[in-house]
C-alpha cells in the first residue's frame, strides 16, 4: 500500500481512536477514582504522577452502585446459557413451544429453567465471595437505588419493545399488502417522523397526556370518564412515548422482510387446506422472524439507555439508568459514580448488541 | 395476488393516525390565540412573532445551525473516507478495531458517548464551546454517514474504476471523476442525515456545550421541563415544517436522478 493509501486510513482511524476509544478509557479510569472537591472533581489525576495515580484506583464506586449484584446475575445467566447449550438440549427443545410437546412440558421446562437460574446466581455469588474476599462486600447492595434502576430500565425496555412489536407488526403487514404503487409513499410516511426532532415528538405527547390535556378533554366530553386521568408523569406515559418514537425502527425491518416474501407460499398453504389465520401462523410469521428480531433489538437497545423520554414523560418514581447517570453527573456532580454507572450500562448492553450483530450476520449470509 | 383486507386497512389507518395526530395537534395549537395551551381561543400567528423577538432562541438557533453545518460536513468527509476504506482497503492491521469503532457509536447510548467525550475534553483541557460540540457530533455522525455510503459502494461496479486507472488516471483522479459522481447521492443523503442528527441532538450537546454555546434542543428541553408553552409549539411547528419540506425535496431529487440514470442506461444499451 502506498503512502496515500496509508494517509487515507490514518485520518478517520486516528479520529475515532482519539474521540471514541480514548474518551472511553478515561471513563473507565474515572470510574475507579474517588470524588473530590476540586476541579476536575475526582482524584487521583495524572498530575500526581503515573504510579500514584494507578495505585490510587479502586473498585469503591462499583461496590457503591451494586455492580457486584449485576456482575453475579450476569455470570449466572451466562452459566445458564452454557448449561442449556451443552447439558440440556432436551429442556431446550421442550422450551421451544413446539407443537409436538404439550403445554405441560413447556411449563415444566420453564420452571426448571427458573430454578436453575436462581441456583446459578446464588452459586456464582457464593463462589465470587469465597474466591475474592474483597468482593464479598460487593455482592450486597449498599444503595438499592442503582440496582432498582437497572431492573426498572430492563422492565421498561422489555415491555415497550413488546408493545412496539404489537403495534408495529400490523402496520408493516398492511404496508406489505398495499398495492405496489402505494408502497413508496407509505414507506416515506413511516420514515418522515424519524427525521423530525425526537425532542419535539416527545414534547407533543406532553400536551396530550397532561391532566388538562387534549386526551382528557376529549374523554370528559364524550363522557367516558368523569374525573381526568393522571397519565403524564407515570410509567404509562413513558411506554406511550417509547412506542411512539421507536415505532419506525420496528416497522421498517419487519416491512423489509415481509415485502420480499413469496406470496405463492401463502396460497399454497391455503390450497392445502389452511385457514387464512393458520396460513399466517405457519408461513408468514416464521418468514418475517428475522425482521421481527432485528426490529426488537433496534427498539430494545436504545430504550435501555433512554434519557429524554423518562425525564419528560415519566414521574419522579420512573427510574431508568440513563436518567440516573444524568442526575448523578449534573445534579450530584459525582463524576466517578456516573462513570461507573456508564461502564455497567455498557456491560449490560454488550449481550443484546452481540446477539443483534449475530442475527444481522446470519441474515446477510442467508440473503447471499 | 396480495389481498388487501379490511384488517390491513384498519391497521394502516390507526397506525398512521397514531404517528401523525400528535404532531398535527401540536401544529394546530401553535396558531392558538390563548396563552392557555389547552383552550382554543381563535386563530392567531402572534406566537410566531414573539418567537422571532426572542433573542435567546434566535441565538441558540444560530449556534445549532453552525454546529450542524460544520459537523455534518466534517462527518461526511471522514465517513466517506471510512466507508471507502472498509470496502476497498482489503486487509490491514487493525481492521477489526476500525470496523468495531465505526459500528459501536451507532448502538452506544447517548448518555455514555456524551459523558465520555466531556471527560475527555476536560482531561485535555479543551474549553467547552462550539468547537467541542462540533467534534462530538462529527464523531457519531461520521459513523451514520459511513453506513449509508458503504451500502452504495458495495453495489458499485468496480471495473469502472479500474478502467479509469488503466486509462492513466491517478487513484485520486479516478475517485474524483468516476467513483464520487456515482456515490454522490449516498454522500448527499449521508450529509443530510448527519445534519438532522446534529440538529436533533440533546444529550451529547448537553454534555459537551459550554455556557456560551447553548443549542436549540438544550433551550427547548429546559423550557419544556416546566410544561407546554405556545412559543415552543410555534418553534416545533417551524422545525417540523422545515424537515418535511427538506425530506420531500430530497426524495424528489433522488427519484429524478434514478429516472435519469435509468434513461441513460437505456440510451447506452440502444447505441
Amino acid at each position: 500500500m502506498n503512502w496515500r493509501g496509508r494517509l487515507l486510513i490514518l485520518l478517520p482511524y486516528t479520529w475515532l481512536l482519539l474521540f471514541f476509544l480514548v474518551p472511553f478509557g478515561i471513563v473507565l479510569k474515572i470510574s475507579l477514582s474517588d470524588i473530590a472537591l476540586a476541579i476536575p472533581p475526582y482524584t487521583p489525576t495524572m498530575k500526581d504522577g503515573l504510579w500514584t495515580m494507578l495505585s490510587g484506583l479502586d473498585l469503591e464506586n462499583y461496590a457503591f452502585i451494586g455492580a457486584g449484584a449485576v456482575f453475579a446475575a450476569f455470570l449466572g445467566v451466562a452459566a445458564l446459557a452454557l448449561l442449556f447449550r451443552v447439558v440440556f438440549p432436551r429442556v431446550r427443545r421442550a422450551m421451544s413451544f413446539d407443537a409436538r410437546h404439550g403445554l405441560f412440558d413447556s411449563v415444566a421446562a420453564a420452571l426448571i429453567a427458573l430454578a436453575v437460574a436462581l441456583v446459578n446466581v446464588a452459586l456464582v455469588a457464593a463462589v465470587l465471595s469465597v474466591l475474592f474476599p474483597a468482593l464479598s462486600g460487593f455482592i450486597d447492595i449498599p444503595d438499592f437505588l442503582y440496582f432498582a434502576a437497572y431492573l426498572s430500565s430492563l422492565k421498561i425496555a422489555v415491555i415497550s419493545t413488546f408493545l412496539t412489536l404489537l403495534i408495529g407488526y400490523p402496520i408493516a403487514y398492511g404496508m406489505a399488502r398495499a398495492a405496489a404503487h402505494w408502497r413508496p409513499t407509505l414507506l416515506m410516511l413511516v420514515i418522515l417522523p424519524f427525521w423530525t426532532s425526537f425532542l419535539i415528538r416527545v414534547y407533543a405527547w406532553m400536551g396530550i397526556l397532561s391532566t388538562e390535556g387534549y386526551l382528557n378533554q376529549l374523554l370528559l366530553q364524550i363522557g367516558v370518564i368523569s374525573e381526568p386521568l393522571t397519565i403524564l408523569n407515570t410509567n404509562i406515559a413513558v411506554y406511550i412515548g417509547i412506542v411512539y418514537t421507536y415505532l419506525p425502527f420496528m416497522v421498517l425491518p419487519i416491512y423489509a422482510s415481509l415485502e420480499k416474501m413469496d406470496d405463492s407460499l401463502v396460497e399454497a398453504a391455503e390450497d392445502l387446506g389452511c385457514t387464512a389465520l393458520s396460513a399466517f401462523w405457519l408461513v408468514t410469521a416464521p418468514l418475517s422472524k428475522p425482521g421481527v428480531i432485528a426490529g426488537c433489538f433496534l427498539v430494545f437497545i436504545p430504550t435501555l439507555g433512554e434519557f429524554v423520554i423518562p425525564s419528560l414523560l415519566g414521574g419522579s418514581n420512573t427510574v431508568m439508568i440513563g436518567k440516573v447517570l444524568w442526575e448523578e453527573f449534573f445534579n450530584n456532580r459525582d463524576w466517578p459514580v456516573a462513570s461507573a454507572v456508564a461502564v455497567i450500562l455498557l456491560l449490560i448492553l454488550i449481550v443484546p448488541i452481540v446477539l443483534f450483530q449475530r442475527n444481522q450476520q446470519a441474515q446477510r449470509e442467508v440473503d447471499g | 395476488m396480495r389481498r388487501f383486507t379490511w384488517f390491513n386497512a384498519t391497521a394502516l389507518t390507526f397506525g398512521f393516525a397514531f404517528l401523525y395526530l400528535p404532531m398535527l395537534i401540536l401544529i394546530s395549537y401553535s396558531f392558538n390565540e390563548s396563552r392557555l395551551v389547552t383552550v382554543w381561543a381563535g386563530f392567531s400567528t402572534k406566537w410566531y412573532g414573539e418567537l422571532l423577538q426572542n433573542e435567546q432562541f434566535l441565538k441558540a438557533a444560530w449556534v445549532t445551525l453552525k454546529v450542524a453545518f460544520w459537523s455534518s460536513t466534517l462527518a461526511t468527509v471522514l465517513g466517506t473516507m471510512a466507508a471507502y476504506i472498509m470496502v476497498r482497503a482489503g486487509r490491514f492491521r487493525g481492521r477489526g478495531l476500525f470496523s468495531g469503532m465505526i459500528y459501536a457509536p451507532l448502538v452506544m447510548p447517548e448518555v455514555i458517548t456524551g459523558l465520555s467525550l466531556l471527560l475527555f475534553f476536560i482531561a485535555i483541557g479543551l474549553d467547552r464551546g462550539v468547537l467541542t460540540i462540533v467534534l462530538a457530533h462529527t464523531t457519531f455522525a461520521m459513523c451514520y454517514v459511513s453506513v449509508v455510503v458503504t451500502s452504495r459502494l458495495v453495489s458499485f461496479d468496480r471495473s469502472l474504476e479500474e478502467a479509469a486507472l488503466d486509462l492513466g488516471c491517478t487513484p485520486f483522479d479516478a475517485f474524483r471523476s468516476v467513483t464520487l459522481p456515482i456515490i454522490l447521492p449516498a454522500v448527499i443523503s449521508g450529509w443530510l442525515l448527519a445534519f438532522t442528527l446534529s440538529l436533533d441532538d440533546l444529550v451529547i450537546a448537553s454534555f459537551t456545550s459550554g455556557p456560551s454555546s447553548t443549542t436549540l434542543p438544550i433551550k427547548i428541553f429546559s423550557a419544556v421541563r416546566l410544561g407546554v408553552t405556545p412559543e415552543i409549539n410555534a418553534l416545533s411547528t417551524l422545525m417540523i415544517g422545515i424537515v418535511t419540506v427538506g425530506v420531500i425535496a430530497a426524495s424528489l431529487v433522488s427519484r429524478a436522478s434514478t429516472i435519469k440514470a435509468r434513461a441513460d442506461e437505456q440510451r447506452a444499451n440502444q447505441t
